[in-house]
């Protein structure tokens, strides 16, 4: 279905509604945006957390825990999977998406590298929201290494 | 017929509980209160078994001469008690996982609400008209 993309249109507006009209210029503009944006995902995750899981979640340890975000939180709001997980097994993880679904339609290249957190605050605050509701408390960041490229 | 249902969150404090009749309040705000503690076992008890099998739903908490308590827990460490009477035909263990069930779907729904803050009190109308037909009518 469509889904992906009226969800994918629908962020480009937050995104553009969180920084227009003025709000956005300036260094404390900027971080305001980020803040909405990022508290935005916290509370959607935070449903989220509630009505994904069919059923009970038996997690023996944090591990399962972050497992379940890459596979299911994933597939239910990007429709795949992360595409690779790390961990240094000290509460560090590092979830690795190399086609993240808002960043592919933007032009390959560093040119909008600076743009690209905007677009990346309301998956981080989704991440933590869920996180939170499930009983983690946690921080979350995004990178963006390059833009991806899209070859015909 | 559930004579008692209560919403309790994470922190142990009640999100939402209602009663009839009305005059036995106060017994059955004790009763939710007392229950927690049945609660709190039940679920460090299944942590600790290491069982591959975990239920949301825990099952008949303690029975009294008028009344049984059964108890759920949400993924979120939300509990739902349920004060159920003992007098009436007793209601099958189906009937009461599938009015958790019940419960379950429309707390979620309260969740998903963008204009409820996680941790008030829950206003919502369509809860209560569902813990209504629940508390009249059960299943």
């Amino acid at each position: 279905m469509a889904d992906e993309t009226l969800f994918q249109l629908l962020h480009t507006e937050v995104v553009a509604a969180a920084y227009g009209g003025g709000r956005g210029s300036g260094d404390e503009g900027q971080r305001n945006g980020l803040t909405v944006l990022e508290g935005m995902g916290f509370r959607v995750g935070q449903g989220l957390a509630e009505r994904l899981p069919r059923g009970a979640l038996v997690f023996k340890e944090e591990l399962d825990t972050i497992k379940f975000l890459c596979r299911d939180l994933w597939g239910a709001v990007f429709r795949k999977q992360t595409d690779n997980l790390r961990t240094n097994h000290q509460g560090t993880y590092i979830l690795q998406d190399n086609n993240f679904p808002f960043l592919t339609q933007m032009a390959w290249g560093q040119q909008y590298l600076e743009e690209a957190p905007k677009f990346l605050a309301f998956t981080c605050g989704l991440l933590r929201g869920t996180l939170s509701a499930l009983g983690i408390e946690s921080s979350v960041t995004a990178s963006v290494a390059s833009l991806p490229a899209w070859t015909k | 017929m559930a004579v008692c249902i209560a919403v309790i969150a994470k922190e142990n404090y009640p999100l939402y509980i209602r009663s009839i009749p009305a005059e036995h309040e106060l017994k059955f705000h004790y009763t939710v209160h007392t229950s927690l503690d049945v609660v709190d076992e039940k679920v460090s008890a299944m942590g600790k078994a290491l069982v591959d099998q975990r239920e949301l739903y825990l099952g008949l908490l303690y029975p009294t001469e008028d009344y049984k308590v059964y108890g759920y827990v949400t993924n979120s460490k939300v509990k739902f008690v349920m004060v159920v009477d003992s007098s009436n035909t007793a209601l099958r263990d189906n009937e009461i996982r599938s009015m958790f069930r019940k419960l379950h779907n429309s707390y979620t729904d309260v969740m998903c609400n963008p204009f409820y803050n996680p941790g008030d009190r829950i206003h919502s109308r369509a809860f209560d008209n569902m813990v209504t037909s629940m508390m009249v009518q059960g299943c």
